[in-house]
């Protein structure tokens, strides 16, 4: 076999990830500007950058943030929060982590409990699972009709969402526990907090970890719903007004928002497991393709 | 001496889809107190459920077993367990402390007597490794090692060294038969291995194939303290080749059940 020269593979490999979506982009563009693509439907790049910035700069998408100042200065903290209230970005996060904190606490307690608990188990798993399978969105409706359509419901439907993942998640990592780990546990003296502290809860963690993760995806599908329906602010709201007045390139610029907040939402929850789960195999082998297997056996 | 340790008539017996299996059938043992006593039987006989039982983690179905505390501020007994059982989730040395923690011994002290056992079965340097950085034989000698910094009044060894090459094996041997001969537990001592046995025992119990009781005993009459060049001698390859004799029946059998 002839051999060609490494260094060629691997900027390959790292320019590809960025070159092919920037090669994308420029297309867009390109086609736009020679009206191949409908501008009203598909404004181009640079059109959705302008209308970004333009979002930035007249306070839709992170507040007033001019009249901070002013605000602390005088000491008027309702001011301050409005500001806040009034970006879409950041109510929306607020929404997001209020529901995700408060489904995925209690969703760690029970799920514990029913792992570790048969009886609460039998007694629970039903019911629970009948309401799981529901989707989230399709009781929007009646969480709105109980609890009226402020920020109560929309942290609530959160909350629901992010519940019943935690919950199923953690308890499945409970149930999981190889006993021989119980047993060292108790026969070096643990009593039940410690055996829950010590063995159960790290032990659980990686699935409970799969839970969050879920969870606060589904957060983000959940949230903009909520916002295309009962929302005055949010980004589910910009992206559902900007369609209704055909100010598409605000809808993409929405729409890119939502993607980064997922992107960041996921990398976030993957450092975080690293730092709380260390334990685990640092380098997941990842499937190999055929031409890393020719590297590799040209290397040996 | 007195009694440490007396197990009579003790029968395990699980439940399984082709009915009741027993695990153990009416064995007894009795260990003096700081006396060294190793199980040896065919695979399936029952090693480990017996020492199960022995460490309160499984009840018998029937039989009795009794443990005497020494009254010492210590834990009455702990386990090796043969899968190791050390948390993947810890590290080394919080491993090696994981006992003393438990029972409350404060950080700055646990972390120096577990330090202490790192070195000791030489594990320096892989204090804050975890697990899956070690390799079998490196778990195995973090879980002796945090059986010994608990320093329980008896140990419960199942194969404690079976994980090891030849030559680790035989430098741990005779590091156990150091630490024994100078602390002087409670030992019982699960092995495969005869040689092992005579080595480190003050006594040898067989056991038949499974289900697993009583097959006979030996003693061990050699000096200590043993080092490893016992086992050159006549008299040592003489003993463990007439337990050889008595065993081999034994694991003939297990083996033909297995098939
Ligand atoms: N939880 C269990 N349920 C059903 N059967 C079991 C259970 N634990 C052990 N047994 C059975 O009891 C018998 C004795 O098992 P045990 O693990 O005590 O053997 P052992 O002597 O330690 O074997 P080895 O030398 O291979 O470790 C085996 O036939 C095993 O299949
Ligand atoms: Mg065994």
């Amino acid at each position: 076999m002839k051999h060609r020269p490494q260094f060629n593979v691997e900027t390959r490999d790292r320019l590809l990830p960025i070159g092919f979506p920037i090669l994308l982009l420029l297309l867009w563009e390109i086609a736009v500007r020679l009206t191949w693509l409908d501008a009203r439907f598909f404004p181009a790049p640079s059109t959705i950058i302008t209308a970004l910035v333009n979002l930035i700069v007249k306070g839709e998408l992170l507040g007033k943030l001019w009249l901070l100042p002013g605000f602390i200065s005088t000491g008027d903290w309702a001011g301050v929060l409005k500001v806040f209230a009034e970006g879409h970005l950041w109510i929306s996060l607020y929404r997001i982590f209020a529901g995700f904190v408060l489904g995925a606490v209690p969703g760690i307690a029970l799920g514990t409990l029913m792992g570790m608990n048969r009886t609460i188990r039998i007694a629970l798993e039903p019911v629970f699972s009948a309401l799981y399978v529901l989707p989230k969105i399709a009781i929007l409706p009646l969480v709105m009709l109980v609890l009226g359509i402020g920020e109560v419901s929309k942290i609530a439907i959160v909350g629901i969402a992010a519940f019943f993942l935690v919950l199923f998640n953690t308890m499945a990592g409970v149930r999981d526990i190889e006993v021989i780990y119980l047993e060292a546990g108790r026969n070096y003296g643990a009593n039940r907090w410690q055996l829950f502290r010590h063995v159960i809860l790290p032990s659980a963690s990686p699935f409970i970890f799969v839970g969050l993760r879920l969870s606060l995806g589904t957060a983000l599908i959940v949230i903009i719903a909520a916002e295309f329906v009962a929302a005055r602010y949010g980004l589910g709201y910009l992206v559902w007004f900007s369609w209704q007045t055909l100010l598409t390139e605000n809808m993409f610029a929405g729409l890119i928002v939502i993607m980064v907040l997922g992107t960041l939402f996921t990398s976030g929850l993957h450092a975080l497991e690293r730092r709380l789960v260390p334990w685990q195999r640092e380098e997941r082998r990842m499937p190999m393709d055929a031409s890393e297997m020719q590297r590799q056996s040209a290397k040996s | 001496m007195s009694i440490k340790i007396k197990a009579a008539g003790v029968t395990k017996v699980f439940a399984s889809r082709t009915g009741p299996v027993y695990a153990v059938r009416n064995f007894n043992l009795a260990a003096e107190e700081g006396e060294f006593v190793c199980i040896v039987g065919p695979s399936g006989c029952g090693k480990s459920t017996f020492l199960r039982i022995l460490g309160g983690l499984i009840a018998p179905s029937s039989g009795e077993v009794t443990l005497a505390p020494g009254g010492a501020q210590v834990p009455l007994q702990n386990m090796v367990f043969q899968e190791y059982a050390i948390f993947p989730w810890k590290t080394v040395v919080d491993n090696i402390a994981f006992g003393l923690e438990m029972r409350g011994v404060q950080k700055a002290e646990r972390q120096e007597i577990a330090l202490d056992w790192i070195r000791k079965v030489g594990l320096a340097g892989f204090a804050n490794s975890y697990p899956y950085q070690l390799s079998g034989g490196m778990k195995q000698r973090v879980s002796i090692a945090r059986a010994f910094a608990n320093n329980p009044e008896i140990l419960l060894m199942d194969e404690p060294l079976g994980a090891l090459d030849a030559q680790t094996r035989v430098v741990l041997q005779e590091e156990l038969v150091h630490l024994w001969e100078g602390a002087r537990k409670t030992i019982i001592y699960v092995t495969h291995s005869i040689e092992e046995a005579v080595l480190l025992g003050d006594r040898v119990v067989l056991m038949t194939a499974h289900p697993g009781t009583n097959k006979s005993e030996f003693a061990v009459p050699f000096e200590r303290p043993r080092q490893f060049a016992l086992t050159s001698t006549p008299e040592f390859g003489q003993l463990a080749y007439a337990i050889w004799k008595d065993l081999e029946g034994e694991v003939k059998q297990a083996m033909e059940q297995q098939l």
